[in-house]
């Protein structure tokens, strides 16, 4: 067991634990976002340096602090180490500064993409990033593609976390999904656009942090969080069958795998539980799917007091931030009973 | 002219053969270590001898070597890290061009003290001709029976092989290399396991630089203590430097660890001063991801002092006023040199090489590199030149690889020592010349 103290908090963890999954087990505002870094897949994670974090001390041994900011999902701990996240300053900083970086070539087409709402993408630079992007230049661009009849590539959006990449190495039995290029220009892409085709490709889309694979069966039906997610099961003879489904009205317009606070998905889901069983009759209900409250599709709208002044509070401090002085919005300007 | 240890005989004609070689004392060190040493003498000389890697980061080779995890019925590999991609770097292929058989007699050497039975030599794709050369002399190597099984009759067998990479800068970092090695995208991996637990096919494996390899040769023929004589302090031995630039003489010269950089710059028998009597304006030391230094600071160091060429006194002064020994790739400009200009092309160099894996790196590169192509377009402002020193320092010390530090050294130093050029430019932009040249090369990649 190695003892670890994280933001002023202690914690006993199994050796091999890494930083990141000592600080879920604290759990709170102290865990580092992790972008790439997904507990059900081997070898993933240390490629988007969002969860970077500042070791103060090394262990009992050898308390010298480590001389530049690690990667948490990376790191395993040490007895005796201390680790800042949200407390230092500098290390916040340099945080801002990847996501900065990852939303360099993001094309920030946020109100057409289906993954608005439940982007980690668009969470991580709410939290963590700066209010204006400093680049100018154009942003890398490439053809949408088809991966697949169910599945939608669109490669603008990657910010290359290779989750994908690990779910058809890992889940599925014949590779034939991986990075080509190098550099700015590495791509997401099955060689010469092959069809990955197998049972439990569709979990591609639940793993993608971004819109960059989009459920085609869901594309542009609806807005997250007009939707209403449902937790459901039924017998499915190749997987657990135990998923979310999500409501509009009477309509089933996806079905997606449970996820959990970490948007995690809980047990992997076959193609056919995801793309072809859309009736209701095929599913046994269980009951409202558990969402956090602070999320978009929590409030599912926003015509409640609280969230209308909730937003506008945001609005401002975005603004606030933007222009460097208070800005006074129209009052009544985004109230929907000011007619 | 100091001692010379690797290229004693580089001009002998024919030195490139079994028969030449072997007449001018060739696998000597080979004979001495299977009959009368143990393994473990051998890396007791080469830690005694004060080696340090000659690929850049200058990690103590003795140390390196008593790292290697030695499980029972675990093969061990030698790697010899023959892609050298830095840009002015250039020693590596001249001893492997001149004198193959002294990097085959190091790899057996090395091999024996480290118990490897099998060691590769990864070349860079660009290196295609050389690759051929050093075929030649493994072959050489078995038929003379210093490869192969039960070498000399001492039990020991071992078998070399030559790699040809693709072409790639990030497969000269070690873990990238090792990848490529086995097959796969030349991606560095995430440390720990370091390669002495778990390298190339996951056993335990030492990567080393060419001339590191060559450089166990003189020591285990003379031992470690002669070789340590030569050089100051932790800076032993000596060292191939890759002289180019402006200057008279460009080419590779072995120096002495520890001769002073104005000797190495303006005398004879080295570089041989500026090219066209022009004075010097700033050198890069080691390749160009070491920081740039303007000429008073890699003559004298902050606080007065003579720089000698060594690991400790280049780096005086940190970044701030220092630069590092690097590979040995010394890059030397003269007054009409345009900082900006050079800066732009070691940025597109990164850019192109960044692998892609992490996204400091990835996205950071590529913007970096725009923005000079902005500032040399004439569009550039103040605020640019800040924006690049944030960008750096955002790269720095948060990627994978140590390529994102290479990439953000050159930028962070050039601005450092050489801001007035960047300010000028961005203010008058008819000061910019021969734009149009970099256009060129901005359409080829």
């Amino acid at each position: 067991m190695a003892k670890v103290t994280i933001d002023g908090k202690t914690i006993e963890v199994p050796d091999g634990t890494t930083i990141l999954n000592a600080a879920r087990m604290i759990g709170g505002e102290i865990v580092p976002p992790a972008m790439c870094y997904y507990s059900k897949l081997k070898t993933s994670g240390g490629y988007c340096r969002t969860c970077i974090v500042k070791v103060t001390k090394g262990s009992e041994k050898d308390p010298r602090p480590m001389p530049k900011p690690v990667a948490s999902c990376r790191t395993t701990v040490m007895d005796g180490m201390e680790v800042q996240n949200i407390t230092s300053p500098d290390l916040l900083e340099a945080r801002a500064g990847v996501v900065e970086f990852l939303l360099v070539n993001h094309p920030l087409d946020c109100p057409v993409c289906d993954q608005a709402g439940e982007c980690h993408l668009q969470d991580l630079g709410y939290e963590n990033g700066k209010v204006k992007t400093r680049y100018e230049f154009k942003r890398r661009t490439f053809e949408m593609i088809d991966i697949g009849d169910k599945i939608k590539l669109h490669m603008n959006r990657c910010i290359l976390c290779y989750r994908c990449v690990k779910v058809s190495d890992q889940l599925t039995p014949y590779r034939v999904h991986g990075v080509l290029n190098r550099g700015e220009q590495a791509e997401i892409s099955t060689y010469i656009k092959n069809v990955i085709d197998n049972e439990f490709s569709g979990n591609v889309i639940d793993v993608c942090p971004v819109g960059a694979l989009t459920d085609k069966t869901f594309r542009f039906k609806s807005r997250v969080w007009f939707t209403k997610p449902v937790d459901a099961h039924r017998d499915c003879p190749t997987c657990s069958g135990k998923v979310r489904i999500w409501f509009k009205g009477a309509d089933v317009l996806r079905v997606t795998a449970r996820k959990d606070e970490y948007g995690e998905v809980v047990e992997w889901i076959c193609n056919n539980c995801r793309f072809d069983k859309k009736q209701v009759s095929d599913w046994t209900i269980e009951g409202p799917a558990h969402i956090s409250k602070h999320s978009v599709i929590s409030a599912n709208h926003y015509e409640t007091p609280f969230a209308l002044s909730a937003l506008k509070a945001d609005v401002k401090k975005q603004q606030k931030k933007l222009e460097g002085k208070k800005v006074e919005l129209g009052e009544g300007a985004l109230n929907p009973n000011n007619k | 002219m100091g001692k010379k240890l690797l290229l004693k005989h580089d001009n002998i004609p024919g030195i490139n053969t079994y028969e030449v070689y072997r007449q001018r004392g060739g696998y000597a060190s080979v004979e001495k270590a299977l009959k009368t040493m143990t393994p473990e003498v051998i890396v007791e000389e080469v830690k005694k001898s004060g080696l340090r890697g000659r690929g850049g980061a200058g990690f103590p080779t003795g140390m390196k070597w008593s790292f290697l995890a030695k499980p029972p019925g675990v093969p061990r590999y030698l790697v010899c890290n023959a892609d050298e991609s830095e840009p002015g770097t250039f020693k590596d292929r001249y001893l492997m061009e001149k004198i193959p058989h002294l990097l085959i007699e190091g790899m057996i050497t090395s091999s024996f003290a480290l118990g490897a039975n099998t060691s590769y030599i990864y070349i860079r794709g660009e290196y295609f001709y050389v690759a051929r050369v050093l075929e030649k002399a493994i072959e050489e190597a078995y038929a003379n029976g210093w490869l192969g099984e039960n070498i000399l009759g001492t039990g020991f067998s071992h078998h070399c092989y030559v790699q040809v990479g693709a072409g790639a800068y990030i497969c000269g970092e070690e873990t990238a290399l090792l990848e490529s090695l086995e097959g796969k995208r030349g991606n560095p991996r995430i440390k720990p396991p370091f390669p002495a637990v778990a390298g190339l096919w996951g056993c335990p494996t030492v990567v080393n630089n060419v001339e590191t390899i060559a450089a166990v040769v003189p020591i285990v023929n003379d031992g470690g203590d002669e070789y340590a004589k030569i050089g100051i302090g932790k800076s032993t031995g000596t060292k191939l430097i890759s002289a180019s630039g402006h200057i008279n003489k460009p080419g590779v010269y072995e120096i002495e660890l520890g001769i002073p950089v104005e000797e190495f710059i303006y005398s004879e028998q080295y570089c041989g001063g500026i090219r066209n009597g022009k004075k010097m304006k700033a050198v890069v030391a080691g390749g160009s991801s070491v920081p740039i230094l303007p000429a008073d600071l890699i003559l004298k160091t902050a606080k007065g002092e003579p720089r000698l060429m060594t690991y400790e006194s280049l780096g005086d002064g940190g970044f701030q006023t220092g630069t590092m020994l690097g590979s040995g790739g010394f890059i030397v400009m003269d007054e009409d040199t345009s900082i900006v200009k050079n800066l732009y092309t070691f940025a597109r160099f990164y850019h192109h090489e960044s692998c892609g894996q992490c996204s400091p790196c990835r996205e950071g590169t590529g913007w970096m590199e725009k923005i000079l192509h902005k500032i040399l377009d004439g569009h550039g402002t103040v605020a640019d030149v800040d924006l690049l020193w944030d960008i750096q320092s955002n790269i720095e010390g948060k990627t994978i690889c140590p390529l994102g530090e290479a990439a953000a050294w050159p930028v962070a130093a050039a601005i450092r020592h050489f801001r007035a050029e960047f300010e000028e430019y961005v203010k008058n932009p008819k000061s910019i010349k021969d734009v149009k040249h970099y256009y060129r090369l901005r359409e080829k990649v």
